[in-house]
């Protein structure tokens, strides 16, 4: 099983990026999909080093709802900076100390810093101990260290390391 | 109706669109300016694409393009702006933002 098919959410996820490619719903492309999505597992398996686990998937839908509803908020925080006075920005580099272990955890919690207005991921220590993040503008930089921990890294860590 | 929605999505996307790059002429330094196109474009073009599908699938097929446009864009921007961060820290650009205290994860090693 294992064998034949390898990535098994990857195959689903190429499948369904096919259907979108192509616009349309047709048993064909479901088929085609499928078909693209199992195959090219095999052509990438060695960039994909660790196989990828999902658990608690409400975690996950809840995540998601979470990264939408701060990327709307900081986006107008964003926009009001901008057009307020820019001398009076606090900017500050911020360490925020890991607790993930995997290449794919750490990336998604820099994307999502990276994604979420306000903040942009800089540098992940080569020990993967440390992710040193640029803030915009910074009123209590331990709380938000406290925020970031609390908000993405602790569902990102029972979602995809709890197994 | 839909008209009204689609209008106010697509002022929306541009005006954010926009200040995102007003942000780009009015911050100071390197790090700050980052902030205004990375950030804004992710709301400003999550509007536009979210009014392209509905257009588009009001007038006839369902149309769901704009998620792969808005799955890629989400994907890819955060990975170029991580990159652009790290090489001006890497040249140790000036900035206005006060640079990390010695024994902190400094780029030093780099």
């Amino acid at each position: 099983m294992k064998r034949l098919l390898p990535h098994p959410l990857l195959t689903l996820t190429l499948a369904v990026l096919w259907l979108l490619l192509v616009n349309t719903f047709s048993a064909g492309h479901v088929v085609l999909g499928l078909i693209l999505g199992w195959l090219i597992p095999f052509a990438t398996a060695s960039l994909w080093p660790q196989s990828v686990c999902i658990r608690n998937v409400p975690v996950l839908l809840r995540y998601l709802v979470v990264v939408t509803h701060d990327i709307v908020i900081g986006s107008f925080r964003v926009a009001r900076l901008i057009l307020g006075r820019p001398s009076s920005l606090r900017p500050a580099f911020i360490t925020v100390p890991l607790e993930l272990k995997t290449d794919l955890a750490i990336s998604l919690l820099a994307n999502t810093i990276s994604l979420t207005p306000g903040t942009v991921s800089v540098l992940v220590s080569e020990d993967r101990r440390t992710l040193t993040v640029h803030s915009l503008d910074t009123e209590d930089a331990a709380a938000m260290v406290a925020e970031i921990k609390h908000r993405y890294e602790a569902p990102l860590k029972a979602i995809f390391e709890s197994c | 109706m839909l008209e009204l929605l689609l209008s106010v999505l697509i002022l929306t996307g541009a005006i954010f669109t926009f200040i995102g790059s007003l942000g780009l002429a009015r911050f100071r330094d390197f790090y700050t300016r980052l902030h205004g196109p990375t950030k804004a474009t992710t709301l400003g073009v999550g509007c536009l694409l979210i009014a392209s599908s509905i257009h588009f699938s009001v007038d006839g097929d369902l149309s769901l393009h704009e998620v792969l446009v808005t799955l890629f864009l989400f994907m890819t921007a955060p990975v170029s702006a991580h990159l652009l961060a790290k090489a001006a820290l890497h040249l140790k650009l000036r900035s206005l933002t006060p640079t990390l205290k010695e024994g902190d994860d400094t780029p030093a090693h780099l």
